[in-house]
């Protein structure tokens, strides 16, 4: 099965990022980890996403484009990125959510991918 | 047809759990496994009536529940149906040459007690898949309304089957966290019984679960002492309440009416998971119920073992209902004043709205000749007690 590990960050992991202090231990501890999935060979994609300040969100009703600044939740944690990884189960997926830098101080959240519709 | 119904009832209750487990255990659907057993049971009433009852009523159960299964299986657009129809399909080939098939039922325990599943469905989940109890039995036993019981359970079905939740013994190194789960589900059903009386509680269903437990995990300590104390607190179920009804107090019961049976049962197992010489919880309080359960054959109570089994726990589970038990026992063993120290060294803010702290302290104040203290102790007491047996029997003390 395909689960989606989807990494939530705090606004200070955020922040971290841009803290030349701060962002060599940060990006250091993800690309370990992402590494550590792609040797285990069960990388299937993923990707690292920029903050909440860059994102933009939109919503159509009637017709009409309402464009927002910001994520489409206000909320303490926000998606870091994401990846899909191929795993037996759910106990496997779960074994690499829990190795991911973020899940120490903020959350990973699994779900499986829908499979493809049957022919 | 009398006879076929009653066969039929028979065998459901005798092996739904097995049935139920070695039908999902390939496709994790238990859902669809229950809905295939039930077109089976029909299929065999109606069947059984006419030609008698088969020699292997069982293994015509998990046959014609097969046929349904993928029945089912091939009517819905999931993506493994294909291959969970072949797989169903070769196993009832090979099944019906080799008749033994094999207890899943391990498996299904371990996956309703899941860490993933929400832990109000745990034990529900368990009754009904390894049982066969109907939602509404269950919603009554945990004070709850029949469709919000019936609703968390096709949830809990229903992430099961999505999240690829696998039917497997855990590995070693998970083995403990996730048989405690197990452990804890086994023993909230068997609380239901405790706190509602007599009548309504799942005690009985709990026992059975643990016998299985034991059963399936005949090396884990801790199953055996799970059950151990569910069967020394079974054992004086008869004492409990006094001919009308009232509560009687553990000291104050007539250890006539306790069940040597259960008690013998409760203390074999309690020896062999002692051979294993490692902590548990479970043990430890079987243990302390064991030290109870000498009063019928000695005519007193060992109140320093008693001291000694709840600063062991203390240790090791400090729960707010051990610190307060040991509390109490050491105010027996040592003098009232003993038990009140303990007593005022727990956080308030824990024991606040929690009824035995208030009731043990009563007690001692009482012991200890502070009667004005102690009737404002006891007030409280009355106001959280949620039983009324409990409650009328605290009222007489005032």
């Amino acid at each position: 099965m395909q689960y989606m590990l989807i990494y939530k960050e705090t606004d200070a992991q955020f922040a971290e990022r841009e803290d030349p202090e701060k962002a060599g231990p940060y990006w250091g501890a993800w690309t370990a980890y992402i590494g550590a999935i792609a040797q285990a060979g069960v990388m299937v994609s993923g990707n690292g996403l920029q903050g909440p300040h860059a994102a933009t969100t939109i919503r159509v009703r009637d017709g009409r484009r309402e464009v927002q600044d910001g994520p489409y939740a206000d909320a303490k944690e926000q998606l870091g990125g994401y990846v899909i990884v191929e795993a037996p189960d759910l106990d496997a997926a779960l074994e690499w959510a829990a190795r991911a830098p973020s899940a120490a101080y903020a959350s990973v959240e699994v779900r499986p991918v829908l499979p493809p519709p049957a022919p | 047809m009398a006879d076929a119904r009653q066969a039929a009832e028979g065998v459901a209750r005798a092996s739904y759990g097995r049935l139920v487990a070695l039908l999902s255990a390939r496709t994790r659907d238990i859902a669809a496994a229950e809905d295939a057993l039930a077109e089976a049971f029909r299929a065999a009433l109606e069947t059984w009536s006419v030609r008698g009852v088969p020699e292997r009523p069982e293994a015509w159960l998990l046959i014609a529940a097969r046929r349904a299964f993928g029945h089912t299986l091939r009517h819905r657009a999931v993506r493994d149906a294909a291959a969970a129809t072949l797989s169903l399909l070769e196993a009832e080939t090979h099944g019906e040459a080799s008749p033994v098939f094999p207890d899943e039922r391990l498996k299904l325990l371990f996956v309703c007690a899941h860490p993933a599943i929400d832990g109000a469905a745990r034990t529900p989940l368990m009754l009904q898949t390894v049982l066969g109890l109907d939602a509404g039995r269950i919603a009554a036993a945990f004070v709850t309304a029949p469709a919000t019981m019936a609703q968390r359970l096709v949830r809990a079905k229903a992430k099961i089957r999505d999240a690829g939740i696998r039917f497997e013994e855990p590995d070693a190194d998970a083995l403990p966290a996730r048989l405690a789960s197990v452990l804890s589900a086994i023993y909230a059903a068997y609380g239901t019984g405790w706190d509602e009386g007599l009548g309504t509680g799942l005690t009985g269903e709990a026992i059975f679960l643990g016998r299985l437990l034991v059963a399936l995990q005949p090396d884990a300590p801790e199953a055996r002492g799970l059950l151990a104390l569910m069967l020394h607190c079974e054992a004086r179920a008869q004492a409990r309440r006094g001919p009308d009804g009232a509560y009687v107090r553990l000291a104050e019961q007539d250890t006539r009416l306790w069940s040597p049976e259960l008690i013998a049962e409760a203390e074999g197992h309690l020896i062999v998971a002692a051979r294993r010489a490692t902590f548990g919880r479970f043990q430890t309080e079987a243990a302390i119920q064991s030290v109870h359960a000498q009063r019928a054959v000695t005519g007193t109570t060992d109140l320093r073992a008693l001291c000694t089994l709840y600063d062991l726990l203390a240790e090791h589970a400090p729960t707010i209902g051990v610190l307060v038990s040991r509390a109490a026992i050491h105010g027996e063993a040592s003098g009232p004043e003993i038990g009140l120290a303990l007593l005022d060294a727990l956080d308030s803010d824990r024991v606040a709205s929690y009824q035995s702290f208030w009731a043990v302290r009563a007690h001692l104040l009482r012991a200890a000749g502070r009667r004005a203290e102690a009737a404002p102790a006891l007030d409280r007491a009355i106001g959280l007690s949620d039983d009324p047996a409990v409650r009328a029997y605290l009222a007489r003390q005032r």
